[in-house]
């Protein structure tokens, strides 16, 4: 039963609480699937999605070769979703076009996480000069409009390997996690166990990872998904910006041709603009929902609202 | 919500720190105080990370055009970077230290240098031209979303459990997650070439041709006109996160021993809605502006240039795909010093409204 998270408190922590033996397992996820039939339905999209941009490349092997009689082509047989302009196939950089953006999205969630999750701890529990040093420089670079300076930055440097993307994404989107972790370690530190931990004199890194960080797990899977949902977000904004190299298949980069070749205001193209935004939007809905029913779960307060 | 409202408290208790963190924790103890240090420190932050990029970074802009000057005109490393200043206002002959402090020195004095891509051009006079329309447009735009997801998150919270809050609910988080420049591409190739109900074409531009600026209703109506589909895509792309925040926001606020009081004093329904539950209910709400007012005029970056409007946004685009790296600079710095002091404003009328907030929260 789900109902058995509840705790007092019901920020964080939750998940330790949680004791499922095996023989409750399968009742569980039953009473979860029909308490939550949004979030599971969701959840199942996310799948699909996560599934497609990995194997998709795999499901039509073969190249996309480009065809200068079908340029911006309404959906024909053979073209199930029209063709671009340069008269490529659409479907098949729909099948293509996900792999990298998910892995970069990944990425650049993970590092943020990271980031935010060890910056953030460390401040809370330290305190004094530590606290204010990484308060006030989260509150700097939390001022700049973040998606200003991603862009700002990105024109400074040459976006050529997945990883520089990654960190680029990461270096300008951790604060307002760590800003939340911080204030949660705040109220987590003055916990029964971690002043026990404290007084055995156990040291600030057992402390960090085996006290605290254990206890925010939930919490911060909940902020990986909706950092994914950053990750998306400004990789397409960067696409868009023409800032990333423009080659390979990517829903993003498909996004942005279709801008900037003027297929946008073609009656006939209408399918092969539409394929890519539905794609981004049902896995950026995706996601949010499922952080959203995650938090449901495990934060069983709001429910009743 | 109890998140964003306990970052702000810096407790410490150190005994043995030194007389600088001491002064500084008791900074940070006034909330304007430490706000205007944040807002100082911000500026000072973009103004040092554009000399960084511009001076420092291997390859960097000022680099490559002195030596593209070099070897296209056969200038001499004297002339190019006397080109150079002109261009950058900076002065690479100086050791770095002045040259940092000159530069400083030269932004206090409102001089951004020229534009690299339309030469003759000095990039405060694009600034200037271009801003002001994406000061309406955000600002209008931030606050018809704030006041809108405000109103109705309240009625959310009013009526949940009722098909208005799942419906809402369901729009408020469908919104909320799709991409604002995605939004602006669906209203283009949807409403506009589709449906054929929006003259996107007709609403380029930030003004009708034959239009001028004055105290004149045609000009506040001709600006409104060619404003509303930016201002329409700034507005559902944040209302859904305040309507969410506003409806947690009063939930709680409805539990409230004041809000029984006063409705056991027989004060009428709506008055307790607005004056006891509304007021107490949006404070929270000021704690995530900062986010909000950076995401919406972050968004005008890809939204302008989406819907041709002729704000500062399609103007850093062009400057970005273009790398005029003076204008992008430039650009820069005067969006964070708007959003910085667009943030000041706010938080003088959240202490205004709270007062718990200057006192230090006790």
């Amino acid at each position: 039963m789900a109902e058995m998270s509840v705790g007092l408190e019901p920020q964080v922590g939750q998940s330790a609480v949680i004791a499922v033996d095996e023989r409750k397992r399968a009742s569980w996820l039953r009473a979860f699937v029909a308490r939550n039939k949004v979030g599971t339905f969701f959840f199942i999209l996310l799948l699909a999605i996560i599934i497609l941009a990995i194997f998709g490349p795999w499901m039509m092997p073969g190249d996309n070769p480009t065809n200068v009689a079908l340029i911006l082509s309404p959906p024909v047989s053979g073209h199930p979703l029209g063709t671009d302009y340069m008269g490529k196939d659409v479907l098949y950089q729909i099948f293509h076009g996900g792999r990298s953006l998910l892995l970069v999205a990944f990425l650049a969630a993970l590092l943020s996480t990271v980031i935010a999750v060890v910056f953030g701890t460390l401040a809370a529990i330290v305190g004094g000069r530590t606290d204010v040093v990484i308060t006030v420089i989260t509150d700097v670079v939390l001022t700049v409009p973040q998606i200003i300076l991603l862009g700002v930055l990105a024109a400074y440097v040459t976006l050529n390997s997945p990883i520089l993307l990654a960190v680029i994404i990461a270096a300008t989107s951790w604060t307002t996690l760590l800003r939340a972790i911080r204030s949660q370690v705040l109220s987590l530190k003055e916990r029964e166990y971690v002043e026990a931990a404290r007084m055995l004199d156990l040291g600030m890194g057992r402390i960090m990872f085996s006290e605290v960080i254990p206890n925010m797990m939930t919490y911060i899977i909940i902020n990986f998904v909706i950092a994914m949902t950053g990750g998306i977000f400004s990789q397409i904004f960067l696409y868009f910006l023409g800032l990333v190299p423009l080659s390979g298949d990517n829903w993003g980069l498909m996004i942005q041709q279709a801008y900037s070749k003027g297929a946008l205001f073609y009656k006939d193209s209408m399918v092969y603009i539409l394929s890519p935004i539905v794609m981004i939007v049902l896995l950026q809905l995706s996601l949010v929902m499922v952080s959203r029913s995650l938090e449901d779960i495990f934060n069983p307060r709001l429910r009743e609202s | 919500m109890a998140v964003a409202a306990s970052t702000d408290k810096v407790v410490i208790h150190h005994p043995e720190r030194p007389a600088i963190w001491k002064s500084l924790a008791g900074f940070s103890q006034n909330f304007l105080v430490r706000r205007l240090f944040r807002a100082f420190l911000t500026i000072f932050f973009v103004t040092t990370l554009i000399f960084f990029l511009v001076r420092l970074l291997p390859g960097s802009p000022i680099e490559v055009y002195i030596n593209q000057q070099m070897t296209q005109y056969g200038y001499s490393y004297d002339q190019a970077s006397n080109q150079a200043r002109a261009l950058f206002a900076i002065d690479t002959n100086q050791p770095l230290v002045i040259q940092y402090f000159n530069y400083l020195g030269h932004l206090a004095q409102g001089d951004m240098g020229m534009s690299i891509q339309s030469p003759g051009t000095s990039v405060g006079s694009i600034i200037a031209s271009r801003l002001p329309w994406t000061l309406f447009s955000v600002g209008l735009g931030l606050l018809i979303g704030f006041a809108v997801g405000v109103g109705l998150g309240m009625v959310m919270a009013y009526k949940r459990g009722t098909w208005i809050d799942s419906a809402l609910t369901s729009i408020a988080s469908l919104t909320h997650s799709i991409p604002n420049y995605i939004l602006a591409l669906l209203v283009i190739v949807i409403f506009g070439v589709r449906l054929g109900w929006i003259p996107f074409t007709d609403m380029r531009g930030s003004l009708s041709s034959g239009v001028h600026p004055g105290w004149t209703f045609r000009f506040f109506a001709d600006a409104l006109y060619h404003a509303s589909l930016p201002i329409a895509v700034y507005v559902l792309t944040q209302v859904g996160g305040w309507m969410l925040l506003m409806k947690s926001s009063t939930i709680s606020a409805l539990e409230e021993d004041y809000v029984t009081a006063a409705r056991a004093r027989g004060i009428s329904e709506f008055r307790v809605a607005v004056l006891y539950v509304g007021r107490n209910a949006i404070l929270p709400l000021f704690t995530q502006l900062t986010i909000a007012i950076g995401f919406v005029v972050g968004g005008s970056l890809l939204i302008e240039p989406i819907f041709v409007y002729e704000g500062i946004g399609a103007e850093l685009f062009k400057a970005i795909q273009g790398r005029d790296y003076t204008l992008l600079q430039g650009i820069f710095l005067m969006i964070t010093t708007c959003v910085v002091l667009a943030n000041l404003a706010a938080d003088l009328l959240y202490s205004r409204l709270d007062p718990r907030i200057r006192t230090g929260g006790s």
